[in-house]
């Protein structure tokens, strides 16, 4: 796809350089010149967003590192003072913090738009599952920096990660030992964290390099999925390519900085203010929100072995992707069945996050109410039957002791109560999880071979082309 | 002359048929890479386990003076909560009653087993220990909460017993017993 060089040194040094170490020529070759397909949308400008939002991550992160302490006694109190006692040291930090949240949303939609258009079908296989090797380091990274600020959130989240290796038979509870460097989370835990946080980020960078390879060799998908047959199906990355995506960065700067200036802390949780303690779990652990659909995945299991598969199931399922999908058409534009497959599944992770955040035996639906009937003996000892009914059990108990004492007697026969029909947190997750891995592990395959998909265009000029003329036509 | 020349260069290459001494050497120099290399990995990922002071950190003696009845008190033990729970006859009879429930529990156990202390004798029925993290993924469940009169962890609802066993949830096993003996009447050693 790059095709011969067409780099022209300008000067005589750069000539001089191009001799030696081609670096210009890559540049210009990978950047410029690029040819790239003429009808990418704005879902393509994550790819760019993306690498900015490392940046910002590495730079605000060598940065909190000058003052940060990594040690239980100092973790806590060292943050405190760089969100108010060091220079800019607010700002800093609330870039990293919001930051990372800003970085998955971006992969998310990055991930979901590969999805949609098929970008992880041939030749981009490489390409698909060197960037869940990203995901999966994000996701690394970001839990342990989570855990660098020593809260309450920190603490336990680091616990229950952790933990999870335990569920792995025989060798489980060694690894546990050995991640976490001692019988407990603790000073040794804190230190390694913050030793591979500062790494991670770096591999990342390495990955990228890597994916962004492996995306210059067949070069862009588009949203049609077709191939680039000429070059009237491309133009230059610069200036076609650079404007749209500095356009794209700049919208999204503007949402980054609305939670920097106006919301810093919304996106995190308040317990996390609350100095780690060993001692006490929070009533609710949970998550930051980027993580929440597996953590709603790892719940929906009522066994621990399987919970842990499940969810790191739901992760490996994507290296395998690419073979999953049958269907030859790339783009899901052109699958009528499929694409709404594909709205569904989005609906699903979404409602999996929002299942993440709930208290498992929260209920989600509920027909009726809670209902006791008793009997009691009145002032004139006759024996008579009255009823309550609530909205929940708790408040099913209030009622009965708030009615015992308006009637002035002790309920001598309780019958038990009646429960409403319910569909609880844990049980709408588990139909969410179904759907997950059926659509990975079912819709996809079997799609390819029975859906009947629309016309393809032959080209993307044409296609680009024939709109544009429709478009005048109209106008 | 040129079958000759064609012999030795497949002797030098190493045909299938016949290793050379190259061949030998190579595999040789490799083994021994790797055995090297293994050899420098390890220190670095072992470094990882507990040091010697982590694992020193072994046992820790409590007075039960202060524990009134149907009071609980957390301690740590190597960095980890251990509940010390004074039982109420109401908690005990609860926990004997279920004892005939043992076989269908997922971690089935005894009461006198659940209060046993570490070197084998039997323990006081008032006096429970256990450790306190949740075998599922080691929060520190609440007292008096769940459905079973004893703990219910609040991450993702485990219900365990007045004795500590596991009834419903996600955890695999009992709460831990922490390894104790008594010391005398009113003092215990953990670890």
């Amino acid at each position: 796809m790059s095709g011969p060089s067409t780099y022209v040194p300008g000067s005589a040094f750069e000539r001089w350089l191009d001799q030696r170490l081609p670096i210009m020529r890559l540049a210009h070759d990978s950047f410029l010149a690029f040819p790239t397909p003429r009808n990418l949308n704005y879902w393509y400008t994550f790819g760019g967003i993306l690498s900015f939002a490392l940046v910002v991550q590495i730079v605000t992160g060598i940065v909190l590192a000058m003052h940060y302490v990594p040690s239980i006694s100092g973790a806590f109190a060292s943050v405190q003072r760089i969100e108010r006692d060091v220079p800019f040291g607010w700002l800093v930090q609330n870039i990293h913090s919001v930051g990372a949240s800003m970085f998955f949303l971006a992969v998310y939609i990055h991930m979901l738009r590969g999805l949609y258009y098929g970008s992880y079908k041939a030749p981009r296989e490489i390409l698909w599952i060197l960037g869940v090797v990203i995901y999966l380091l994000m996701m690394a990274t970001a839990f342990m920096g989570y855990v660098l600020p020593w809260g309450q959130m920190s603490f336990w989240g680091a616990t229950v990660i952790t933990n999870l290796f335990s569920a792995i038979p025989v060798v489980g509870d060694p690894i546990k030992l050995w991640l976490l460097g001692g019988f407990a989370t603790d000073n040794a835990t804190l230190n390694r964290f913050f030793s591979l946080h500062y790494l991670l980020p770096f591999m990342i960078f390495g990955v990228v390099v890597l994916h962004i390879w492996a995306l210059h060799v067949p070069g862009n998908n588009n949203p049609l999925g077709v191939d680039v047959k000429s070059p009237a199906d491309t133009v230059p990355f610069h200036p076609y390519y650079t404007v749209k995506d500095a356009f794209a960065m700049a919208v999204f700067v503007l949402l980054f900085a609305a939670f920097v200036f106006y919301a810093p802390d919304s996106l995190g949780h308040p317990d996390n203010l609350i100095p780690a303690n060993p001692l006490v779990t929070p009533a609710e652990i949970v998550p930051e929100w980027y993580l929440l659909p597996f953590y709603a995945i790892l719940r929906a299991i009522p066994d621990k072995l399987g919970g842990v598969l499940a969810m790191f199931g739901s992760i490996g399922v994507l290296f395998i992707l690419p073979w999953l999908d049958t269907s030859k058409v790339r783009s899901m534009r052109f699958r009528p069945l499929a694409r709404w497959g594909f709205v569904l599944f989005v609906g699903v992770c979404l409602a999996l996050g929002w299942c993440g955040g709930q208290l498992p035996d929260k209920a989600v639906y509920q027909s009726g109410r809670y209902v006791q009937t008793f009997e009691y003996r009145t002032a004139a000892g006759a024996i008579a039957t009255g009823a309550i009914s609530a909205r929940t059990s708790a408040e099913l108990e209030r009622r009965a002791h708030a009615e015992e004492a308006r009637i002035g007697a002790a309920m001598i026969t309780m019958h038990a109560s009646v429960a409403p029909f319910q569909i609880k947190v844990v049980q709408l997750s588990q139909m969410l999880t179904l759907y997950y891995f059926g659509f990975f592990l079912l819709l996809l395959p079997i799609l390819g071979l029975i859906e009947r998909p629309g016309r393809v265009p032959d080209t993307i000029a044409k296609a680009v082309l024939k709109d544009a003329a429709t478009a005048e036509r109209s106008a | 002359m040129t079958e000759s020349a064609a012999n030795t260069h497949a002797e030098g290459i190493g045909s299938a048929a016949e290793p050379t001494r190259r061949d030998f050497i190579f595999i040789a120099t490799s083994a021994t890479a790797a055995v090297g290399v293994a050899a420098v990995a390890w220190p670095l990922i072992d470094q990882m386990n507990p040091a010697a002071d982590t694992l020193a950190l072994a046992s820790t003696e409590i007075g039960l003076d202060a524990i009134e009845l149907g009071q609980e008190s957390t301690v740590l033990w190597r960095g980890k909560p251990v509940f010390i729970r004074h039982r109420t006859p109401e908690e005990i009879a609860l926990a004997k009653r279920d004892d005939s429930l043992s076989a269908s529990m997922r971690d089935p156990a005894l009461d006198a087993d659940r209060i046993r202390q570490a070197n084998g004798d039997a323990g006081k029925e008032e006096w429970l220990v256990l450790q306190a993290s949740c075998t599922h993924l080691g929060c520190v469940p609440t007292f008096a909460a769940g459905d079973y009169g004893g703990w219910f962890c609040p991450c993702h609802g485990s219900h365990y017993d007045t004795a500590g066993r596991i009834r419903r949830g996600p955890a695999p096993l009992n709460l831990l017993l922490a390894p104790y003996v008594f010391l005398s009447d009113t003092v215990i050693k953990i670890g």
